[in-house]
């Protein structure tokens, strides 16, 4: 449904794409993972014809994005993170508006606007200004245009990205829904744990490039689905690493910064139990031990050996994280 | 796949493998009808915020009252009263001031994101600037009607019947018209509203008052006149004092004409060619 070929794109100096491909088959959900500058936001505006890449080629449904942009436009919908919205009309008349421009002509505007409100929740609101709306009330809006030239292609650009824990939960029950009605979904997010809710299949890319790809699982699979953080006094760092060689299923990293190991592990409490057999052998009381989840952080340093260097990262995925944050040490 | 499109009014699907790299075209009813939406729009978000009007009329009717009562005694035009002179130049000027609102909403929608989002529909791209540049020219009406009652109020009257009154007004109106798809450019260019604001005034301020707008060319040095005499704006001021107060129009209605022709014929292409690319 969507194909991506040897995509790149420059600004200057700054290489932004470097050969991209992806397949998206249809009625499937991709996710497109990264940190910020990674290039996804450029992606999206390749696909979406608000930007023509330098070289390789991109078509939704057969049809190329560069050759017949406005076929392209009326298969996709396009749904962002600045929740492009007019903020003195109401939520209804935006939709209508957008119906309109979709040519639905205006009784099948209307209706569809209606349906699109009812959908997401803001029936309601439907007749007040936007400025009067909420962060994640302008969010479902600008999704709900999104929705009323009924897409095929559903390109949705970090939809979650700064809503409260509360209202991402109701973004993933609405983007479901749709997938569940059969529309293909491209979804770039920063978190992790969104792909997983959504996607089924996601790639990584970084600084252009695609430095992973697979299922959710898959992906997590590579890290173990577990890990094992232990911090230790810097002094005892070394020690602390020859020690724990060998526990859980994959290669330990070391931030030598904070005098942290993280272990991935494939069981996660009896390893955990191992890890402080040894460390009491040892005669190693750490700082801090504990048993979490990966992160997007875990996934690009396991990946690329460097952290993703966006500190905001973290936070986002513990606050809407169903597992608890990392814990403290069980003992 | 299903058939998701039910709609029989959209764009027929171009054949499957198209022939060309050119994209395609819309037809000129589709580019009208979703001119006309985003016209809509861009009404609706005037008539809502009402005070940015409002802002924009005080300043004129403050020219109007400056020139009238306190420069106004200063100044002579022979053969014609100051208040008649000064008001077909204040409705130029109002304008063409009005016209820089284009670049002002086109670099807010840039900056907000509505640009993307129309240039992700399959809608027209030139009816973006159409139905901007077409509310601006609505606005404008609405102005113009304004400052002529104003003008009225201080003394100001036709004096040359009601048609010609009328064509007045249109002239004006073209040549803000044409002026609007100078700031629309402008405003695709900054992208910023503020600065739109400033780059929109720096090319209009010495035209503005280089000009017969508020005065006699004739009491320009020499060296000014030749530039003041014939630019678009001196232009249309002549064109809307003789269409109003009688006296021989052909020459400054051609060259009227001709200017916002031009400035037309340049700038709209520009425009649409420069939005194609943000």
């Amino acid at each position: 449904m969507i194909e991506v070929e040897g995509i790149s794109k420059s600004f200057g100096e700054t290489r932004a794409l470097a050969g991209v491909d992806m397949s998206v088959p249809a009625g499937t959900v991709q996710g497109l993972l990264g940190p910020n500058g990674a290039g996804k936001t450029t992606l999206v505006r390749i696909l979406a014809t608000l930007m023509a890449p330098d070289t390789g080629r991109a078509r939704i449904s057969g049809v190329d994005v560069q050759k017949d942009p406005v076929t392209v436009r009326s298969l996709i919908g396009l749904a962002g993170q600045y929740a492009a919205v007019d903020e003195t009309l109401t939520g209804r008349e935006n939709l209508v508006m957008v119906g309109r421009l979709y040519r639905l002509g205006t009784k099948l505007a209307r209706a569809r606007a209606g349906e699109s409100l009812e959908r997401l929740g803001l029936a309601e609101a439907a007749d007040r200004p936007v400025k009067t709306y909420s962060g994640g009330m302008r969010r479902r809006l600008d999704l709900g245009a999104s929705l009323v030239g009924r897409p095929r292609v559903l390109i949705l650009d970090e939809p979650t990205t700064g809503l409260d824990p509360r209202t991402r939960l109701d973004m993933w029950a609405f983007i479901r829904d749709l997938v569940a009605g059969g529309t293909t979904v491209l979804l770039t997010t920063q978190y992790l744990e969104e792909a997983d809710q959504l996607a089924d299949h996601s790639i990584v890319i970084d600084r252009g490039q695609v430095i992973a790809s697979g299922t959710s699982a898959e992906l997590k699979a590579r890290l173990g689905s577990d890990l094992i953080a232990v911090q230790v006094r810097a002094a005892e760092l070394d020690r602390a690493t020859a020690a724990l060689a060998g526990t859980g299923c994959g290669a330990p990293v070391i931030d030598q910064a904070r005098a942290q190991i993280t272990i991935p592990v494939c069981d996660p409490v009896p390893d955990l139990m191992a890890a402080l057999r040894i460390l009491d052998a040892a005669g190693i009381v750490p700082v801090d031990l504990g048993l979490r989840r990966p992160s997007l952080d875990d996934v690009f340093l396991s990946l690329t050996g460097r952290a993703t260097g966006d500190d905001d990262l973290a936070v986002p995925l513990t606050a809407t994280s169903r597992t608890p944050p990392p814990s403290r040490s069980p003992a | 796949m299903t058939a998701v499109q039910e709609s029989p009014a959209r764009p027929p699907a171009p054949p499957e493998e198209p022939t060309t790299t050119e994209p395609a075209r819309l037809p000129r009813s589709a580019i009208f009808a979703d001119a006309v939406v985003v016209a809509r729009r861009n009404l609706t978000r005037i008539a809502r915020t009402p005070q940015l009007l409002v802002f924009a009329t005080i300043q004129p009717v403050m020219f109007v009252l400056l020139f009238r009562y306190v420069f106004g005694g200063a100044i002579h035009v022979p053969g014609i009263s100051y208040v008649d002179f000064l008001i077909p130049g204040v409705i130029v000027q109002t304008v063409v001031f009005g016209a820089t609102s284009t670049a002002v909403g086109l670099s807010q929608d840039m900056s907000n994101g509505i640009i993307d989002r129309f240039r992700s529909l399959p809608m027209s791209r030139s009816a973006v600037l159409a139905g901007r540049t077409i509310a601006d020219l609505v606005r404008n009406v609405f102005v113009v009607l304004l400052m002529i009652v104003v003008g009225m109020a201080v003394g100001f009257r036709f004096h040359n019947g009601f048609g010609p009154a009328v064509a007045a007004v249109f002239v004006a109106l073209l040549l803000g018209y044409a002026l609007s798809w100078v700031f629309a450019l402008i405003g695709l260019t900054v992208a910023d509203p503020e600065t739109a604001q400033l780059a929109g005034f720096l090319p209009i301020f010495p035209l503005v008052f280089a000009s017969s707008v508020f005065v006699s060319i004739q009491s320009m040095p020499g060296w000014l006149q030749a530039f003041a005499k014939n630019q678009p704006i001196s232009r249309a001021a002549d064109t809307v004092r003789a269409l109003t107060q009688g006296g021989p129009v052909a020459t400054n209605l051609i060259w009227t004409l001709l200017w916002s022709t031009a400035i037309l014929a340049v700038f709209a292409p520009l425009a649409v060619r420069r939005y194609r690319k943000v």
